[in-house]
């Protein structure tokens, strides 16, 4: 019960990109098309997942243990930053073809805030290890929702008659704040 | 204190170098053959990532040329010997191309040109394009705020601050044409790099107008025309336009011209 309110949370009612303002950077910049939206996502939600577990591990083994708990942002940033670059690798060398879907997204989200973001709010709210992994697989899905979501009404918005100093960027943060009013409606839903 | 900091540097720098080492193990252990001619390509390019030739920047083309898409000629930044170097690399003719370089094709510096009023705005072309078409009462006249100094790469526009011309050393332009496109006034234009005269003014205004708005406008006379042995000179709506095919720089023309608008350099 408590991981599918977890999941609930981090997808809809903490919507990390909506409600949190977290990774809005890849949010704007890689949302002009579903499809590329849609692979920015595909490789959050997998360095995500991969970075909760990985960043637990560190936090509890390493950084309490040896009470350096205050070096948590630069190192899970090292973690993160190390991991991005090894996924990469490793994809690269099994699958050409998910590399050429994900590769160039993969460096971008070496500097993707929602990724450090996740991590830290693991450590916060003091999930164990699976919750910390499920709510890092949940927020990256939201990042994935807001994404596609936000892609497929910029690509409609391509063919609308938009005032011209209003075109492109302005009507993109526009429609964001719009989107992140509607996702308050989540609020209070547990 | 001695434990305070001894303790995180080690664990910071040890996990530093564990993930380092890891990386680098990775990249021996994941390391996919790539041809290596796309890295000696790369290298041969000018590396400005202009995006002249249409590529997401000089990795994406250097991919592209070595698949043998498109040919090396594409980029206009390249210069004969780089071309040479990737005709080694491919073993197939990287093709020619005809160097540019960008002209700024106005000589209405100064109190030659006159303004409209004082801009006191943003420091930028297209900025003070927004107040009233720009300062300059010339609609093709270069208002000297630079924005193509900015827009350049290559570091090849300058400002002569006492006279407030902008020009382009030669020597730097790689013809790339990014200042072409930020112009506002559209009065940048690229010539062949061994082109010496040039007329520098655009305007179509008769001559008596053209006069009174700027004493280094081309007034539309014919002169060169006439003057030119080599018809290289044609009048173009009060404009006079040189064929580059044509012209052999001699000069005669900017011997003639009574305003001085066509000059040799």
């Amino acid at each position: 019960m408590n991981l599918i309110l977890i999941v609930v949370g981090a997808v809809l009612i903490n919507n990390f990109v909506l409600v949190k303002f977290l990774g809005i950077c890849p949010f704007l910049g890689v949302s002009k098309k579903v499809e590329t939206a849609i692979g920015m996502g595909a490789a959050v939600i997998f360095v995500m997942t991969l970075a909760s577990a990985i960043t637990y591990v560190v936090q509890y083994a390493i950084l309490e243990k040896f009470d350096i708990a205050y070096l948590q942002t630069i190192a899970f940033i090292l973690v993160i930053a190390a991991l991005v670059q090894f996924v990469e690798l490793v994809i690269k060398k099994i699958s050409p073809s998910l590399y050429q879907a994900l590769g160039v997204y993969l460096p971008l989200i070496t500097t993707n805030c929602a990724v450090l973001g996740a991590a830290i709010l693991n450590i916060q709210n003091e999930y164990n290890f699976i919750e910390s992994i499920v709510f890092g697989a949940a927020a990256a899905v939201g990042f994935t929702l807001a994404i596609v979501l936000f892609a497929a009404i910029r690509e409609r918005m391509e063919y609308s008659p938009i005032p011209k100093a209003l075109q492109g960027f302005p009507i993109a943060l526009i429609t964001a704040s719009l989107m992140s009013i509607a996702f308050m409606g989540f609020s209070g839903m547990i | 204190m001695f434990e305070n900091i001894v303790s995180p540097v080690l664990w910071l720098g040890g996990m530093g170098l564990v993930f380092g080492g890891l990386l680098a193990y990775a990249a021996k252990k994941f390391e996919v053959a790539q041809d290596p001619k796309v890295e000696q390509v790369r290298a041969a390019l000018p590396g400005a990532n202009c995006g002249a030739c249409g590529y997401a920047g000089c990795d994406d083309m250097a991919a592209a040329v070595a698949r043998g898409e498109v040919k090396a000629n594409v980029c206009p930044s390249m210069s004969l010997e780089r071309l040479a170097v990737v005709s080694d690399i491919l073993g197939t003719d990287a093709g020619n191309i005809d160097r540019q370089k960008a002209v700024i094709m106005c000589g209405g510096v100064g109190e030659k040109s006159k303004r409209k009023f004082k801009y006191q705005g943003v420091k930028d072309c297209r900025e003070a394009m927004v107040a009233m078409q720009g300062d300059k009462v010339c609609e093709f006249g270069c208002m000297g705020y630079g924005t193509c100094k900015k827009a350049c790469v290559f570091d090849a526009i300058h400002i002569d601050h006492e006279t407030g011309r902008v020009y382009v050393d030669e020597s730097q332009c790689t013809g790339c044409g990014a200042c072409e496109k930020v112009c506002p006034k559209k009065i940048i234009k690229r010539v062949p790099i061994n082109s010496r005269v040039h007329v520098f003014c655009k305007t179509n205004r008769k001559g008596k107008e053209a006069r009174e708005v700027c004493t280094a406008a081309c007034i539309g006379c014919g002169l060169c025309a006439k003057e030119c042995k080599f018809d290289a000179i044609t009048m173009v709506d009060n404009l006079a336009v040189i064929d580059f095919e044509k012209c052999v720089n001699c000069g005669a023309c900017v011997k003639k011209c009574p305003t001085g608008a066509i000059h040799k350099d």
